[in-house]
């Protein structure tokens, strides 16, 4: 059933963050339509160390689209044009022989190029470190069962728990605003009974971590849609709800001078 | 929180250092959320103003009634009328002028936030190679701030020309709202710019009217649809409202 | 070889209940004025290393943490699917910590110490306690409750999870825990950093040296302790269902280093994986094992069966898991399920178009409980599943085959998770662990919180106590110079070769040996084939290496070969250790040993025990010392599944 496709790739290349850097034409033919983008990517790398050229560094690892880690811009698109899908589970079967595939970093002031198709996110693990978290220290735990959880109110964290920190969001926001990734995280935590007692004071600290890093939304709704778990721009409208009640009801000034 | 706790290498974004609290509700606006919080309650205000106004200037269509024993344009009644205003309560002018203060207000605020934010965000951009291909964003969602310049831009000449009557081409007077309104707009080129301008202003509010909802925080899964037909229908009763006054002038309807 | 001296398990004396609170009573404790006095070095951010971080600062401690992750986040506990077994006994089906115990002991073939796996099982409700503290969405019931299902063929629901994503959620929550202990400062985080080498000093561990991956600078870290929270190494086999970046280097150096190595022949095949569609084919996917809790497998009775699979009447399909095993049908064991696909598949029985895979088939179920039932239950996997092959499970069965999937194998540690080299310590999948020969589905996420959270941070402390008051040996000390001269030249060396093979070509080529002759079922020939074959492969290695581009920037089959370079070394020791125990047990089958029904046949007489391989030099094969394994309560039986 496999058809072998022969593809015109168009792909960034730069040595380092400060090198500049520029599209490399390649032709690779007899890709088997059953392969993942990635692995078109390797059977390419592999022809190219033969020639004795240095091949492409693109983020991968699980290859099961959990881990976050893969993630480039595919015909302007992040993470390929299938929905709701990361690149390493895109497959060439979506795509035509002949077809012309241009692949670019994701980009952002905040995304620096490290080389060819890798980028620093670490600005997105700045965020969770700000306050993405519940202060729980090991051995303080009541009993699981204890506080019960309606289903419908774990459902809906899990769907914003589901994030995997690949950053399309950013890569795909004309703004370059990492709100959906944000936002995701503060309705996982502050959807939950065990996330109330931090929830305005996270709030705070992480959209104004991500304001250092990243653009502002101007709601056009394209991170939703590169988004390969498919996270629901409705959590950016519950976080800056969140956010100018935090300014208004400030618990941290209760009492206080 | 703002300096980076990941040890840095010669890669590593570098954080826009955070300005010192400011007291409430300054801090807010600090902000780009809280920005864009202000921008939407502006943007309510603007919406507010626009319609009312579009709507006032309907009695554009009422031609002459019966005023004070004369026969006079509605539409003369109706600026007379903003000017009494609140009479005795205000001495006359005095509401007016409130409601002046309060849009020229909202204007100031809007547009200062739209500015810095435009501005945040081209320093967090990096524009790819390769031009993107939008799948949610729209025309109008990406233009504006084109059209809000262009709205702007538009507000100066409309008050030069109707409010403060220092345009050349025609005679203008003080309360002849529907001489100086009819005769400003039979030059065609005016009226060209009117339509221009309020076509913009109605892509602007049909994403902009959407929008506020999200910077506001106003999300209900059940409710959400409507946002977008109230974004859209604004937008449509606007642009049907403002653009038929100068087509309706030229063709000499009125 | 006899019980050998270098190795004391430490397991404390008393009755099986009592050990590990006796232990912790008797364990010298550091006083917590004096905890920030202590640094330790933690390599790993999975699992097993982010909870170990966070509690040990949260402890007091000042911690460094190692990953070669742009983020701890990334790190392949992400990947885990099925779920998290912890004895709550919240369905009331008679589960208890003893029988977690007991069903571990047992599942592990009787391979595993007593006393760990006990602690495991105790400790293990603490962790479902932890985790949803941490804000860990697992499933609920409608009125709030937590939610279990069986899995992997337990005879209790005692699994939780999040959705299809638990390891996720779980890594989420502990990385979470972890950040805001950098948020804090307690946890000095190292990102892109891979270890390449423990140092020791005096023969205790005293630091380890690491390599950038964005800048290629070589940097040394020292520390009162040094924790290898590093996983397993099942990419030894190239394709496994492990993430790509997944390797044995850290665990091996320390192996350099004088730690033993332990059961390095313990690798878990997993039954349900998508079948390798090609050559050029990175890695296999898993399909969470719960499938089995529905779907039927089955080949078809002839092989050279033409017709689409619809039109096979029922009498022409072999059911051969239900037909063999009665009671436990399509949910027996991991290895037992693998092994019977394997034989199916050599049989010629096999579907697909490379005809290496069997049915998976959902039919049935479909027909019971209806499209919408199934689709709840599985609906992301179904979609996972058509992704990779563009076929639709709702309407052609499922194609799987078994995969390397988790090694048992690993660093061997006494009670306290000790390695043989003093002040250097093990969790996680790393260690050899708790599993003995074979791991229970949803055990190893268990594993690696367990000794992260609630193990380590308290058996740490009575190796620390004595080193009051002393300071981390200084970086500038010649042991750490010479380690660093050391990985520089390893790198130096890869560059140099100049050869015309990349590393993914030799790590492919190994994998085939690998698979082939330490895969599902080993015997003695092959075994001795691998040794010579081996041998050869890794001589080509270092002789036909190519690696391109600089030292200075990324340089990912630099990376690459260094870990292929350490992946041919173990390879070696899995097959002389697979070689060695000529008996089956768990996930290691001989051909030569087994029961007429074609069950793992174990020889208690001589191989109740652990084997855990002492390194001499590159020229030198390892020793191997032998730790005996004592049972007090529980007593070996023969394994059936009929
Ligand atoms: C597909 C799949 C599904 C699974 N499903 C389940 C399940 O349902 N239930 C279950 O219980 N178990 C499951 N497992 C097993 C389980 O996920 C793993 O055993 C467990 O997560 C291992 O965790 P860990 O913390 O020990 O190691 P890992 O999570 O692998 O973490 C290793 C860490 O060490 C770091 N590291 C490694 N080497 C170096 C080095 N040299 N220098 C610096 N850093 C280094 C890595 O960056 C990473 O941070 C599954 C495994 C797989 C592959
Ligand atoms: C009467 C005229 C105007 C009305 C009714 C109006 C209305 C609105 C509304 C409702 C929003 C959405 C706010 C939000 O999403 O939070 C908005 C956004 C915006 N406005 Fe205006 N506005 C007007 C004039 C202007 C002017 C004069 C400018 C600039 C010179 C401007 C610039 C912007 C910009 C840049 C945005 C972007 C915010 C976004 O995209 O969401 N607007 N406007
Ligand atoms: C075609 C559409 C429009 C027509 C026919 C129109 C007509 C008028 C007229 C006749 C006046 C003078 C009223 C008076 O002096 O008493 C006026 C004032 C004004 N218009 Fe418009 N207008 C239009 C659109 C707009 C729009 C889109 C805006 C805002 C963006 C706007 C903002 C104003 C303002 C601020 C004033 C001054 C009100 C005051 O006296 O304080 N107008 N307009
Ligand atoms: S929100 Fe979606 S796109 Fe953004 S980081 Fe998370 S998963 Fe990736
Ligand atoms: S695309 Fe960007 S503008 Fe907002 S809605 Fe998404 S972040
Ligand atoms: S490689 Fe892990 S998400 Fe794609």
């Amino acid at each position: 059933m496999s058809k072998p496709l022969d593809l015109t790739l168009q792909v960034w290349r730069q040595d380092g963050p400060d090198a500049p850097g520029s599209f490399e034409t390649h032709q690779v033919t007899g890709i088997p339509d059953d392969a993942s983008f990635l692995e078109m990517l390797d059977i390419l790398n592999e022809s190219l160390i033969e020639e004795n050229r240095v091949p492409i560094e693109f983020p991968h690892d699980c290859r099961e689209g959990i881990c976050g880690s893969c993630g480039v811009m595919i015909n302007g698109r992040a993470h390929g044009q299938e929905r709701g899908t990361a690149v390493c589970q895109l497959h060439m079967r979506k795509f035509n022989t002949g077809d012309t595939i241009v692949v670019e970093p994701w980009r952002a002031t905040a995304f620096p190029v490290l080389r060819d198709l890798v980028v620093n996110r670490s600005a997105l693990d700045e965020i969770i470190t700000a306050g993405g978290y519940i202060s729980a220290p090991t051995g303080t735990a009541a009993d699981a069962n204890d506080t019960l959880i309606p289903k419908e109110v774990s459902e809906s964290a899990m769907d914003a728990a589901a994030c995997i920190g690949c950053g399309a969001c950013v890569a795909a926001c004309p703004n370059s605003a990492a709100q959906l990734f944000t936002a995701a995280k503060l309705w996982h935590l502050n959807s939950l009974p065990q996330g109330q007692p931090e929830r305005f004071r996270r709030t705070e600290a992480m959209v104004e971590t991500m304001e250092q890093y990243f653009g502002s939304c101007t709601n056009h709704g394209e991170c939703s849609e590169a988004c390969p778990k498919e996270i629901s721009l409705d959590f950016i409208a519950y976080m800056n709800r969140d956010f100018v009640k935090s300014k208004i009801y400030n618990r941290r000034l209760a009492s206080q001078r | 929180m703002a300096t980076p706790t990941i040890p840095r290498n010669s890669a590593s974004p570098t954080p826009r250092s955070k300005n010192k609290d400011a007291p409430f509700p300054l801090n807010l606006y600090q902000t780009a959320v809280g920005k864009k919080w202000v921008m939407a309650v502006t943007g309510i205000m603007l919406l507010g103003f626009v319609l009312a106004h579009m709507v006032g200037n309907l009695k554009l269509y009422l031609g002459l009634v019966e005023h004070e024993g004369q026969m006079v344009q509605d539409i003369d009644v109706y600026g007379e009328y903003l000017r009494d205003m609140l009479t005795p309560i205000f001495p006359r002018g005095y509401a007016l002028w409130l409601l002046r203060f309060g849009l020229i207000g909202a204007f100031g605020l809007h547009i200062h936030s739209a500015y810095s934010l435009t501005v945040l965000n081209k320093k967090s951009n990096v524009r790819y190679e390769n031009k993107p291909d939008w799948l949610a964003s729209n025309f109008a969602s990406r233009t504006m701030r084109v059209s809000g310049v262009i709205v702007l831009a538009y507000l100066i000449f409309h008050l030069a020309d109707l409010t403060w009557g220092i345009l050349p081409w025609y005679e203008w007077e003080r309360g002849e709202v529907y001489n100086n309104l009819t005769s400003s707009l039979s030059n065609p080129l005016v009226a060209l710019f009117y339509i221009i301008a309020n076509t913009l202003l109605a892509l602007h509010i049909y994403h902009g009217a959407w929008s506020m909802f999200q910077s506001l925080g106003i999300n209900n899964p059940r409710y959400n649809e409507a946002r977008r037909y109230f974004a859209a229908g604004f937008a449509l009763v606007i642009f049907v409202g403002n653009v038929s006054f100068p087509i309706a002038i030229l063709a000499d309807w009125v | 070889m006899t019980t050998s001296s270098a190795l004391n398990g430490k397991i404390p004396e008393g009755p099986l209940a009592e050990k590990w609170d006796n232990h912790k009573f008797a364990s010298k404790l550091v006083n917590p004025a004096n905890k920030r006095k202590f640094k330790i070095l933690v390599v790993g951010t999975g699992l097993a290393g982010a909870s170990a971080s966070a509690t040990l600062a949260e402890l007091g401690y000042e911690v460094e943490a190692f990953t070669f992750h742009d983020s701890p986040r990334r790190a392949h506990s992400i990947a885990a699917q099925g779920g998290i077994n912890a004895s709550k006994n919240y369905r009331n089906d008679g589960d208890s910590t003893y029988r977690l115990f007991y069903d571990t002991i047992k599942g592990g073939d009787y391979r595993g110490r007593e006393g760990n796996t006990y602690r495991l099982a105790q400790v293990s409700t603490d962790i479902i306690d932890q985790m949803t503290a941490q804000g860990v969405p697992f499933a609920r019931e409608y009125g709030g409750l937590l939610a279990n299902r069986s899995f992997g063929g337990a005879q209790v629901s005692r699994t939780f999870y999040a959705r299809g994503q638990t390891g996720q959620q779980l890594l989420l929550g502990a990385y979470q825990q972890m950040m805001s202990q950098v948020d804090a400062g307690k946890v000095k985080l190292h990102t892109r950093m891979e270890m390449l080498d423990v140092v020791k000093k005096d023969g205790e561990a005293v630091g380890i040296v690491c390599r950038n991956l964005v800048t290629g600078e070589v940097t040394s870290h020292s520390g009162h302790a040094v924790v290898l929270a590093t996983g397993g190494y099942s990419n030894v086999f190239y394709l496994s269902t492990n993430a790509m970046a997944c390797n044995v280097t850290a665990a091996w150096r320390a192996h350099r280093k004088g730690a033993f190595f332990a059961n390095p022949c313990y690798t878990q095949i997993h039954p349900t994986c998508i079948p390798a569609s090609d050559e050029f084919q990175s890695k296999l996917t898993l399909m969470s094992e719960s499938l089995r809790n529905d779907g039927r497998i089955w080949v078809p009775r002839s092989p050279d069966e033409s017709r689409p699979v619809a039109q096979i009447p029922e009498a022409d399909r072999y059911y051969y898991l239900e037909e063999k095993y009665p009671s436990f049908g399509n949910l027996v064991p991991r290895d037992v399920a693998s092994r019977n696909a394997k034989t199916v598949v050599d049989q010629g029985l096999g579907v697909g178009p490379l005809k290496n895979g069997v049915y998976l088939d959902f039919a049935e179920s479909i027909r019971r409980d209806g499209r919408d039932a199934v689709e709840a239950r599985y609906s992301n996997l179904f979609e996972m599943y058509e992704r990779i092959t563009g076929e639709d499970p709702y309407t052609v069965p499922m194609r799987i085959y078994p995969a390397v999937h988790y090694t048992m194998g690993g660093l061997w540690v006494d009670y306290n998770l000790e390695t043989t080299v003093p002040g250097l310590y093990a969790c996680g999948e790393a260690n050899f662990s708790d599993h003995g020969a074979n791991r229970l589905g949803a055990s190893a996420l268990m594993q690696g919180l367990a000794d992260g959270y609630f193990v380590l941070p308290y058996t740490i402390g009575d190796g620390l106590a004595p080193k009051l008051g002393t300071t981390p040996v200084s970086t500038d000390d010649p042991v750490f110079l010479e380690a660093e001269k050391a990985v520089r030249d390893r790198v130096a060396r890869f560059m140099a070769i100049g050869g015309t093979k990349s590393p993914e070509y030799f790590h492919r080529e190994l994998g085939k040996l690998v698979w082939n002759y330490i895969g599902m079922e080993r015997d003695q020939n092959g075994l001795e084939k691998a040794i010579v074959e081996i041998r050869a492969l890794k001589d080509d290695f270092w002789k036909d290496l190519r690696v391109l581009g600089n030292t200075d920037t990324i340089n990912s089959s630099l990376e690459k070969a260094g870990r292929v370079a350490d992946f041919f070394e173990l390879a070696e020791l899995m097959a002389r250790d697979a070689l060695d125990r000529s008996e089956s047990c768990g996930g290691h089958f001989r051909a030569e040993s087994q029961t007429d029904e074609g069950e793992a046949l174990r020889d208690d007489e001589h191989f109740q025990n652990v084997s855990a391989w002492a390194w001499n030099d590159d020229d030198t094969p390892q020793t191997k010392h032998v730790e005996d394994l004592i049972f007090e309560t529980v007593t070996p039986t023969q394994r059936s599944y009929k």
